[in-house]
């Protein structure tokens, strides 16, 4: 099985990875370039989708309003779910990242853990607490801070705050990587010289974690934007994003070329965003690691 | 005939060049020693030895065999890697036995050659532990034990000692040595470590850049070294940039820096510039007939001898004098050295080779 | 490196409440013996889990999920641990692009993914079918399946097969008595987290479910999107159990930070 000249390898790698090379090709790289000519297709109420070439759902949706409307309030949420992220996340993990054995490997299994568990088991227990008559209200009125119950699930806010909640590990996740790399005696030497421990906080462990910061900000981002069950339970149908329109074209008004052209959009964004900003902190951040 | 040949083996990957034009040949039950320092090829020749890697041109042949294209299952080489690459999922004896299992080797038997192999390494009893749970020492006496318990024709270790601490390789050369002479075993070793080429080895061939600077026993290697790099490579050495006046029956007359020396050749044509060399433990303090008078700049004590660097018109010279109890003078006195001509070489420059320096 | 101080640890506490809330608060709300939801409640019964299983789609629906769930995580292994060795062990030239097609369906959004199962199986009228469901969920797992199995694969000592081909062994014989044993901890790793991952998705099976093949997620999140009642409250209370005991199992077995982050401990 393995080539120990590795010379020529010959047809063995292709071999051995064909099984899933076919699947993948048949399953994944078809359906998404049917996708892509489906969005090209014309659509009628009354007779379905038709053949025949056109741009107008892409017209329809760049030009449309209500999808603009869609697109940036996707784009806010995901913003704001990010920076929120970053603010929460990534202090933790620096707590995280400074406990003993125990402890650390306990608070990450928590922390870490849940991204194990259904997204709609974590997003039912937000509608439950955001409720008008749930938790978090009948905490705050207990405690006189407001006097009635705050308005959360079917807001903006309280899709933001349960997103957050969803996705904050992946920031953890990021960043821990990067710590996992950092030589710890670099820390002590910036003490020796002379820094206080603030000093070398900010000049020394800051600068050296940003690459994991971004990473992560790139994956909360691009999860965020896609993001459907959230959204769609905590945003409920009046706040819509780009995800849960797409599901209503497809399984509501049935108009599958439009909603195809809505997710060969996502695509498009997701990718470029992801790959774009990679690109971007790989050359920012190439001299100090490799 | 020689147990084992190399015939004009080289290795080329792509532009660069590995090995080129290696022969070589090993005499059945001796322990050569690839002695080299990083990148010079020499892991990489214990590879195609072992069937790991295919040469790009030449022969190997073993007891008369052509093993050049043989699978590396098929040589019957036993190997000893660096990281003793045991297999974590098996016992001890699991490990040791694996060869002889590829041989189908009856169960009882194989338990006696085990425990035969790991008596023999000093492990008796630990057959039934994982690797995990021994240390580094003893994962390397394993890691032996596995490649003869099958009893192989030919022996390879790679840089086996390279992950042991300094007192216990001193004592593993010793152990190897004698379980190699024991066996008879046909052995290649492979090491940057001259101290261990030089105890355990009947002869060493000394690497560079691919191909052999050297051949010869290790009293040879030390005294008679045939490249400069050779003569850099193996213990420290003085060494002066020269010229040849004149190339008499014995010695070749060289000028050196003002002073003529007079150097015996050994037959070896030298002529125009070359370097002359003479090994810091040639060189003693004279208190009276001295050739040359320096002042002494540094002075260490290294236990069982002290280094000295003296500073004289010829540059600055290494000189190694055995603790014989009194210490030598100071740093900063005046002092004499004197040496013996027959301990002097001379080698032609090379284009690789330093002119004036240390090593 | 420094130690928390005070500030650290209460922080520490601010966020594990913030991940823990909304699970402690589904496990509490599953024990009312109201029949609807409320926080606070009065009395505790065990009623709305032995609702479970008199509620047949629910345990349809489970049933249908674990099923899913083995074939797609054993389908996914079975394709992921060969390529992972294939470009563990070779230099040849596409193998960073295969690398990078084999983990995109990580990158692409689960609604694209969706959609474009939907339109595809629609076209092949494969709409209702079991095996068309599983295909899908191979997709979405073989990227963790298969970057587990390449961490194992990666950080094998390559020297352990070279010994064992130097002892005699056939280039088979190694593969089997020394390789595989010495990944199969990754590949063991690799199969429960492409089963959780397989009986956790929604949002792309979402699109691909019919009335015939509805999994439990798919069934819960109906339900919620109509009206809350306890019972979802309850399933996901068992589901929380069911995942902490796997994360603890898998845990044991590779390490969770190692499978999370892909890093070697």
């Amino acid at each position: 099985m393995a080539t120990l000249d590795d010379a020529r390898p010959g047809a063995a790698p292709w071999l051995l990875s064909g099984p899933a090379l076919l699947l993948f090709i048949g399953l994944l790289l078809v359906p998404l370039l049917l996708t892509l000519m489906l969005s090209f297709r014309v659509f009628s109420d009354t007779a379905g989708v038709q053949s025949g070439f056109t741009l107008s759902n892409y017209w329809e949706v760049v030009s449309d309003p209500y999808y603009g409307t869609i697109f940036l309030r996707t784009a806010g949420l995901a913003f704001a779910v990010t920076l929120l992220s970053i603010v929460l996340g990534v202090p933790e993990t620096i707590v995280l990242a400074r406990m003993r054995r125990p402890w650390q490997s306990l608070c990450l299994l928590i922390v870490l853990g849940p991204l194990l568990i259904s997204v709609v088991v974590r997003t039912l227990g937000w509608q439950i607490l955001l409720g008008n008559s749930g938790v978090l209200n009948n905490v705050l009125q207990a405690l006189h801070i407001t006097d009635e119950p705050i308005r959360l699930v079917f807001t903006m806010t309280g899709m933001i705050i349960a997103l957050t909640h969803v996705l904050v590990p992946f920031m953890v996740m990021s960043v821990w990587a990067n710590m996992q790399k950092l030589d710890s005696q670099v820390e002590w030497a910036g003490r020796s010289l002379g820094g206080s421990s603030f000093a070398v906080f900010r000049r020394v462990v800051l600068p050296q974690i940003m690459p994991g910061v971004l990473s992560g900000s790139i994956i909360v981002f691009a999860l965020s934007a896609s993001a459907f069950a959230t959204p769609a339970l905590i945003g409920g149908r009046r706040l819509k994003v780009v995800a849960t329109a797409a599901y209503d074209e497809f399984l509501g008004t049935l108009n599958w070329p439009l909603g195809a052209s809505i997710a060969v959009l996502l695509l498009i964004a997701n990718v470029a965003i992801v790959m774009g900003c990679s690109r971007l902190a790989e050359r920012r951040f190439k001299h100090i690691f490799d | 005939m020689a147990f084992l040949t190399l015939q004009g083996i080289s290795k080329r990957y792509g532009d660069f060049t590995a090995i080129e034009q290696l022969d070589l040949s090993v005499e059945r039950g001796e322990l050569l020693s690839l002695l080299g320092p990083s990148g010079c090829g020499k892991t990489t020749t214990l590879q195609m030895v072992a069937g790991f890697v295919t040469p790009t041109t030449g022969r190997i042949l073993l007891d008369g065999r052509d093993i050049t294209h043989e699978r590396p299952e098929k040589r019957g080489i036993g190997v000893v890697f660096q990281s003793y690459a045991l297999f974590p999922h098996m016992t001890v004896a699991g490990n040791v036995g694996f060869g002889l299992e590829m041989r189908k080797v009856k169960r009882k038997e194989r338990e006696a050659r085990v425990a035969e192999a790991l008596a023999l390494v000093r492990l008796n009893g630990l057959g039934h532990r994982y690797p995990k749970e021994l240390s580094g020492g003893q994962r390397q006496r394993v890691a032996i034990a596995r490649a003869i318990a099958m009893e192989p024709e030919l022996l390879l270790l790679d840089e086996p000692m390279s992950n042991l601490d300094a007192k216990l390789r001193e004592e593993m050369h010793i152990e190897l040595r004698g379980i190699q002479k024991r066996l008879g075993i046909t052995t290649i070793l492979v090491t940057h470590d001259q101290v261990e080429a030089m105890t355990m080895s009947d002869r060493i061939a000394v690497m560079h850049r691919g191909t052999i600077a050297q051949l010869s026993t290790p009293y040879d290697a030390y005294e008679r070294p045939a490249t400069p790099f050779a003569s850099t490579f193996l213990g420290r050495t003085n060494a002066f940039a020269g010229e040849v006046l004149r190339r008499n029956p014995r010695c070749a007359e060289v000028s050196v820096a003002g002073a003529t020396l007079h150097v015996p050749h050994e037959g070896r044509h030298v002529d125009g510039a070359v370097n002359v060399y003479i090994r810091p433990e040639k060189l003693h303090l004279a208190n009276g007939d001295a050739r040359v008078r320096g002042r002494i700049a540094t002075r260490v004590f290294v236990g069982n001898q002290w280094l000295l660097e003296v500073e004289t018109h010829l540059g600055k010279l290494r000189v190694a004098q055995p603790n014989h109890g009194a210490p030598p003078p100071e740093e900063g006195d005046e002092v004499g050295l004197d040496w013996t001509d027959d301990d002097l070489r001379v080698l032609t420059q090379d284009t690789a080779g330093g002119a004036h320096g240390h090593a | 490196m420094k130690q928390n101080g005070i500030l650290g640890l209460v922080y520490n506490a601010f966020f594990l409440s913030f991940i823990i809330a909304p699970l402690a608060v589904v496990m509490l709300v599953a024990f009312t013996d109201k029949g609807f939801i409320s926080m606070p409640f009065e009395g505790a019964s065990l009623r709305w889990f032995r609702a479970i299983i008199e509620n047949g789609d629910i345990v349809a629906a489970f049933w249908l999920s674990v099923r899913l769930a083995f074939a797609a995580a054993t389908i996914g292994v079975l394709l992921a641990v060969p390529a992972a060795l294939a470009i563990a062990r070779y230099r040849f030239p596409g193998r960073a692009a295969l690398t990078s097609f084999f983990l995109s369906p990580m990158m692409i959004p689960a609604v694209v993914l969706g959609i474009a199962f939907l339109r595809f199986l629609s076209l092949l009228h494969l709409s209702g079918s079991f095996w068309s469901l599983v295909c899908a969920h191979v997709i979405i797992v073989l990227p963790y399946a298969l970057r587990l199995a390449l961490s194992s694969a990666v950080g094998l000592d390559r020297d352990a097969e070279r010994a064992a081909l130097s002892c005699g062994a056939s280039r088979f014989t190694a593969f089997r008595r020394v390789v595989l044993p010495m990944i199969r901890t990754g590949v063991a790793g690799g199969w429960v987290l492409s089963f959780i991952q397989s009986f956790d998705e929604l949002t792309m099976t979402i699109f691909v479910a019919t009335p015939g093949t509805t999994t439990l997620p798919v069934a819960m999140y109906n339900q919620i999107a109509q009206t809350i009642d306890p019972l979802v409250a309850s399933v996901s209370a068992v589901l929380i159990v069911g995942t902490v005991l796997l994360m603890v199992l898998l845990d044991r077995m590779v390490g969770l930070d190692r499978i999370l982050i892909g890093e070697a401990r």
